[in-house]
């Protein structure tokens, strides 16, 4: 009963902020979306602690033999992504409480983000694909409303429009890829889906529905060639860009092949090609994507790119049949890159929505506890030895160095490049002087704001060693240092971009590299926007030549002129004026009447 | 006493009409057009004569006057409809100056 407990929480929440508070109680609003979501952690931390039974599903629609249910999933798979959601989602309400203070629609703000963890707790609970495609719109749902929080402005309503039609075209392919699984492997239930039956009607049709299933994750993980939306997202609130478009929602692409992955088995994707694709596209993914971010000078920009790019490492891994390295990484990512977000958040609070870094700087002396929090965060999206996301990118540079060499130096460039931008960041950002007025007299946040950097700064350094939060079945971190090829080639990479940041950034008051490519994400908005307006104009030349020549020439114009014309044809050459013709004709009609009434 | 059969009556009212209709076609002088139109009510009332004359079986020998009656109508009709149509005729050639259908082509344009 408690698991119900935990997955109709934020439901109530977002129920009574937008039904019963609304605007007139915001400050309650406020309070109770972070009561609930806090109520839902303790939840989940005694779910890990295996204190509760699992309640029966409860069938929700039954047609024939076929039942769509509403049921629990009970693996650790689950529990650890729980964690996760509810954890940062809790930190992401305590900060909100102070960045969206004096929001003028704080109800609406905290409404949605409830109605954003009721759904995701929905996609991580999911026993069955049906249950899960709900919850997955859901999230769409929450993250347009989100992203469209201040839809007075243009560019965020227009950003959550883009976030949502990207998805849809994902998740039109997610949904057949749905289906065809449900044929192939025997049913909807992942607990129950039939691996041998899955690959026996041969690897070209598995290979189809794994590709459509991903074209799912595609969507909502921002992979190539639909991260478009993922960048523009940052229009939202930072909270929200750290909860949603960061850590959990993003991440749901990852948590949904793996948990696809785990109903069908590895050995059986074994002997399907079609996984490369996978692991490839995460490949590229991050490789651009790594590259897009090391000319950005918006903060929020450059760490959406990190997040792509990470997001990236997790597919690859999932590709190359390991979504436990994945789902390892996928953990700790959530926790730093939450961190780095907020941090970002707190930063932008005191800079009054300064959002480029090159008009920051110094602000290690200003903000000191922001800074070294937004330090240890970028120590583990980098990869120093020993904080959280080195041993997960090791875990994702060991399966690829095992299975695809070339993805293996990929991920390595990826590396390298991470810890370019991000130092990058932080050399122009943090250290050096302050660029401009707002950064010369930005201040500490407030405590609200601090201490969930602080808490996510302590997750950036543990979480690899509670090994009982990872979301990943039948997985033990190998957390033990120990000294080889990988951990040099990891290393080298690091001090390689440190190197290169150090040389170009450091003590400059602007950009001293240009490259148009990168800062303009390789043309591929505007190459999008060249196809869309390319494939409307052909579409409106078909319409109009419908309308103009069909519809208006030929069927409207044509019934006119055929009555125009046989009237001209009387006027002209019936109507003579002579009263002989008039009496000829009225005398043939007459003998025609007879002739065809007497004589038929 | 040699009498025409209804056939010959029939024939000879057709010939009337049709030599009527052609004159209202053919003929230019509308005075001669109004004559011939006289000529095929003429012809149809000597139809009616006829058939009137022929059904007497309904009637125990004697002719069915209805047809007989209609004529009378008819050339009372005729009469009136002569007397408007001579001073239309009248009141044509006042304005016009002409009686040729050749040059009245007003009914067009």
């Amino acid at each position: 009963m408690t698991l119900w407990l935990l997955f109709i929480l934020p439901l109530v929440s977002a129920a009574l902020i937008h039904f019963v508070l609304k605007q007139n109680y915001a400050g309650l609003a406020a309070k109770i979306g972070t009561l609930f979501t806090f109520g839902t952690l303790v939840l989940a931390i005694l779910w890990t602690r295996e204190v509760f039974t699992i309640p029966a599903s409860w069938t929700w629609i039954s047609v024939g033999s076929f039942d769509v249910k509403i049921g629990f999933e009970n693996d650790q798979l689950a529990k650890g992504m729980m964690i996760v959601v509810t954890g940062i989602g809790f930190l992401v309400h305590v900060f909100s409480l102070a960045y969206m203070e004096d929001d003028d629609a704080k109800a609406r703000y905290f409404g949605n983000l409830s109605l954003f963890m009721f759904s995701m707790t929905g996609i991580v609970l999911a026993e069955n694909f049906i249950m899960m495609f709900i919850f997955w719109e859901l999230v769409g749902l929450s993250s347009y409303l989100l992203i469209g929080h201040w839809y007075k402005k243009d560019t965020a309503a227009d950003a959550a429009k883009k976030a949502f039609l990207s998805n849809r075209i994902g998740d039109f392919g997610f949904l057949i890829g749905i289906l065809m699984t449900w044929i192939l492997a025997g049913s909807l239930v992942f607990s129950n889906m039939d691996g041998a039956a899955f690959i026996s009607h041969g690897e070209c049709l598995a290979g189809i529905a794994v590709l459509l299933v991903f074209c799912g994750a595609i969507g909502k993980s921002a992979q190539l060639p639909l991260h478009v939306w993922l960048p523009d997202a940052m229009e939202g609130p930072t909270p929200v860009s750290a909860l949603i478009h960061a850590a959990t929602m993003v991440a749901a692409g990852v948590y949904m092949m793996a948990r696809f992955f785990g109903a069908i088995g590895l050995e059986a994707l074994a002997a399907v090609p079609a996984t490369q694709v996978i692991a490839w596209i995460g490949g590229i993914t991050s490789l651009v994507a790594a590259l897009m971010a090391t000319q950005q000078n918006d903060i929020k920009k450059i760490l959406a790119y990190s997040t792509l790019s990470q997001l990236g490492y997790m597919v690859m891994a999932v590709g190359l049949l390991n979504p436990n390295a994945g789902m390892f990484h996928l953990y700790t990512h959530a926790w730093f890159k939450a961190l780095l977000f907020l941090g970002s958040g707190a930063v932008i609070y005191s800079c009054h929505h300064e959002q480029n870094i090159w008009k920051m700087g110094g602000l290690l002396k200003k903000m000191p506890i922001t800074a070294v929090t937004f330090l240890i965060g970028t120590f583990a999206l980098t990869a120093v030895p020993l904080f959280s996301g080195f041993f997960s990118k090791e875990a994702i540079l060991h399966v690829a160095h095992e299975k695809n060499i070339y993805l293996f130096w990929v991920a390595l460039v990826v590396a390298a490049l991470t810890s370019f931008y991000m130092f990058r960041l932080i050399f122009v950002a943090f250290l050096g002087e302050p660029k401009d007025d707002h950064a010369k007299h930005a201040t500490e946040v407030e405590s609200r704001m601090f201490i969930p950097l602080m808490i996510l700064a302590a997750m950036a350094l543990a979480s690899p060693f509670i090994g009982s939060l990872i979301p990943a079945n039948n997985f033990t971190p190998d957390t033990t240092p120990h000294f080889n090829f990988l951990t040099g080639c990891s290393v080298v990479a690091l001090l390689a971009g440190f190197a290169l940041v150090l040389v170009f950034y450091k003590g400059k008051k602007e950009d001293p590299i240009s490259i148009p490519l990168f800062r303009n994400k390789f043309y591929i908005d505007e190459i999008y926007a060249g196809i869309v307006k390319w494939f409307q104009d052909i579409l409106a030349a078909v319409v109009h030549f419908l309308d103009e020549f069909i519809i208006n020439g030929m069927l409207v114009g044509g019934f006119t002129r055929l009555a125009q014309g046989t009237g001209n044809i009387f006027r002209n050459h019936a109507q003579s004026g002579k009263l002989s013709h008039y009496a000829l004709i009225s005398g043939v009609g007459v003998l025609l009447a007879i002739y065809f009434t007497v004589f038929n | 006493m040699a009498t025409a059969s209804l056939t010959e009556y029939l024939f000879f009212s057709g010939l009337l009409f049709a030599i009527g209709l052609a004159g209202v076609i053919i003929r230019r002088n509308i005075i001669v057009i109004f004559m011939c139109l006289e000529m095929m009510l003429a012809a149809a009332s000597l139809t009616l004569v006829a058939f009137s004359r022929a059904h007497t079986e309904m009637n125990h020998g004697l002719p069915d006057y209805d047809g007989q009656m209609l004529v009378f109508f008819i050339i009372t009709v005729a009469a009136a409809e002569v007397a408007v149509g001579l001073a239309i005729i009248v009141a044509l050639y006042r304005a016009r100056k002409t009686i040729s259908t050749d040059t009245l082509t007003t009914l067009k344009n």
